[in-house]
């Protein structure tokens, strides 16, 4: 089985962002940019995440999405602010292959049956946002992070399973943006109590951390976001290209967040998985 | 007659090679076209960019006539095998189908587009299927990777394989021409094609223990498990070769 490496843009209005513990928001640059730039470098799909939209409605999402999916051959899963069959039939009208929905389908539970009903399982991805708490418990999150459901999570990845969910992000709330590595044993025992793939997202801070998942945390895919960005800006800064104009990445080189990310490309990212014995499609040059 | 006119224009003599450049390089030329049947399942979307990507002139349709009428159908789709041949026998498009195959004209199966073609399918019950290919649907069988068991639908990429061996010809006269043997393609399904005659069989995948079949070919018949419209590079060159497959084929029916 090959595992899946899936660059994650969260994007806000036409910019892309990257926060820590999904709080603190900074501009990188242009989505379709990081885009097209990962769809050369080997990604085996791409996740867009409207950072905003649960909180202020619609955006220019579909838009980029439109321009992302005319030119990029790959799947495309994007998600944020999703509430209804009707916004997933929307989003996926302008390009997209599948969706990822979380608040409103912990809210209405039914829209996993009906979304897999209307566009096949495959297309419905659900999106678990974990805080582990005190007492050694997971608790489901919704609003990117900002609000608590007293669900938990592992139940609720059992039950978006047997809705029919085509496949789980599971992001950890705690490590999302940290650069301390995933949190193995939220997607460990997901994984293992659901009969469908893990998608396991937030908290790679270096490439061993990709690897561990996958060995210790049993993810069938690992979505990326900081480690490959700061890769994309670092290069782009070096070879004087002015892809990031727009973008904040003062922070980068003011340290930061730069002292616990140590950033690298898709290629050696499926490098030193395939030298691991990790199985994973080789970039073609 | 259009070119005609334009050439007289500017007074040149061109012999007819000259001229089929020429009106391939202004566009003027008849493209392939191209039915997408819309059953209401899959992203049809992607199969379209894939298509005008390779220069074909695609319609996404339901219409009876249309799919008739154009030069190859392609039969996309994700879901549920039996949904979609409940729909498909609403639409009244089962006749439809069997026709095209029957009439030498490309007939293109993605996915559960594949499946569709087989004679009868194991999910969730047993569904006829079309019965354009003879052979039965069923589920992966619990695959396994050493300790680790494998999700079912496996989703993501896996490596493409010729046949056994002598098997170059059959391949670079399809349309998996110029891909190398192995060469990885985007998979999402739970079921495998199992046709009764082997010599269909154009290439083969394997998901944990398991072998299957990842794609078909007979006569004007090509089928995939895999999405090329979402494989990259590589999967593009498919409905570029697909494009050549549909031209050769309408020609050696008129």
């Amino acid at each position: 089985m090959n595992i899946r490496i899936i660059p994650r843009l969260d994007i806000k209005g036409p910019n892309l962002v990257k926060g820590i513990h999904l709080e603190g928001l900074r501009v990188l640059g242009k989505p379709e940019q990081f885009a097209r730039y990962y769809y050369e470098n080997g990604a085996d799909e791409l996740i867009y995440m409207d950072a905003v939209a649960s909180l202020y409605g619609r955006n220019s999402l579909l838009d980029i999405v439109e321009r992302t999916a005319k030119d990029i051959f790959i799947p495309l899963t994007v998600g944020g602010g999703l509430r209804s069959v009707e916004d997933i039939r929307t989003v996926l009208r302008a390009g997209a292959d599948k969706v990822s929905i979380n608040t409103a389908a912990i809210q209405r539970p039914e829209l996993i049956r009906e979304g897999a009903r209307a566009f096949g399982s495959s297309t419905i991805v659900v999106s678990i946002e974990a805080i582990k708490k005190k007492d050694g418990s997971y608790e489901a999150y919704v609003d990117y992070g900002r609000q608590s459901t007293g669900v938990d999570a592992f139940e609720w990845a059992v039950q978006a399973a047997e809705l029919g969910a085509g496949e789980l992000a599971v992001t950890s709330i705690n490590n999302e943006g940290t650069g301390k590595g995933f949190d193995l044993e939220l997607t460990r025992k997901i994984a293992e109590a659901v009969p469908i793939p893990v998608i396991a997202s937030g908290g790679a801070g270096r490439v061993s951390h990709v690897h561990e998942v996958i060995t210790e945390g049993k993810a069938d895919a690992v979505s990326i976001a900081s480690l490959l960005h700061y890769n994309f800006v670092k290069q782009s800064e070096f070879s004087g290209q002015d892809n990031y104009t727009e973008g904040n990445t003062e922070f980068l080189r003011k340290g930061g967040m730069v002292s616990k990310v140590q950033d690298a490309s898709l290629p050696e990212i499926k490098e030193y998985l395939i030298a691991q014995g990790v199985e994973c499609r080789r970039p073609r040059s | 007659m259009l070119n005609a006119v334009v050439l007289g224009a500017e007074g040149l003599t061109l012999n007819a090679l000259e001229a089929f450049a020429f009106s391939k390089i202004m566009g003027l030329e008849q493209k392939p076209k191209v039915a997408i049947v819309d059953y209401g399942m899959g992203n049809l979307f992607s199969v379209r960019q894939a298509c005008e990507h390779a220069g074909l002139d695609v319609s996404i349709t339901s219409a009876r006539e249309e799919i008739l009428n154009a030069d190859a159908v392609i039969l996309p789709g994700i879901g549920a095998f039996g949904d979609a041949m409940a729909t498909l026998s609403r639409l009244d498009l089962v006749g439809v189908l069997r026709d095209v195959a029957a009439s030498g004209k490309a007939l293109i199966g993605v996915c559960l587009g594949l499946q569709l073609l087989m004679t009868e399918s194991f999910e969730f019950g047993r569904h006829k299927g079309l019965g354009i290919i003879e052979g039965q649907v069923v589920p992966f069988d619990n695959p396994k990777e050493g300790a680790r068991k494998l999700k079912v639908p496996q989703v993501g990429w896996n490596s493409v394989h010729r046949v056994g061996n002598g098997q170059e010809e059959a391949w670079e006269n399809s349309p998996l021409a110029k891909l190398r043997d192995g060469e990885f393609m985007y998979f999402v399904h739970s079921y495998i094609v199992q046709p009764e005659d082997k010599r269909v069989v154009l290439s083969v995948s394997r998901y944990g223990q398991i072998e299957f079949c990842s794609s078909i070919h007979s006569q004007n018949i090509f089928a995939c498990q895999f999405h090329p419209e979402r494989s990259g590079r590589e999967g593009l060159k498919i409905y570029r070769n697909l494009a050549s497959h549909i031209e050769r084929l309408t020609s050696m029916r008129s």
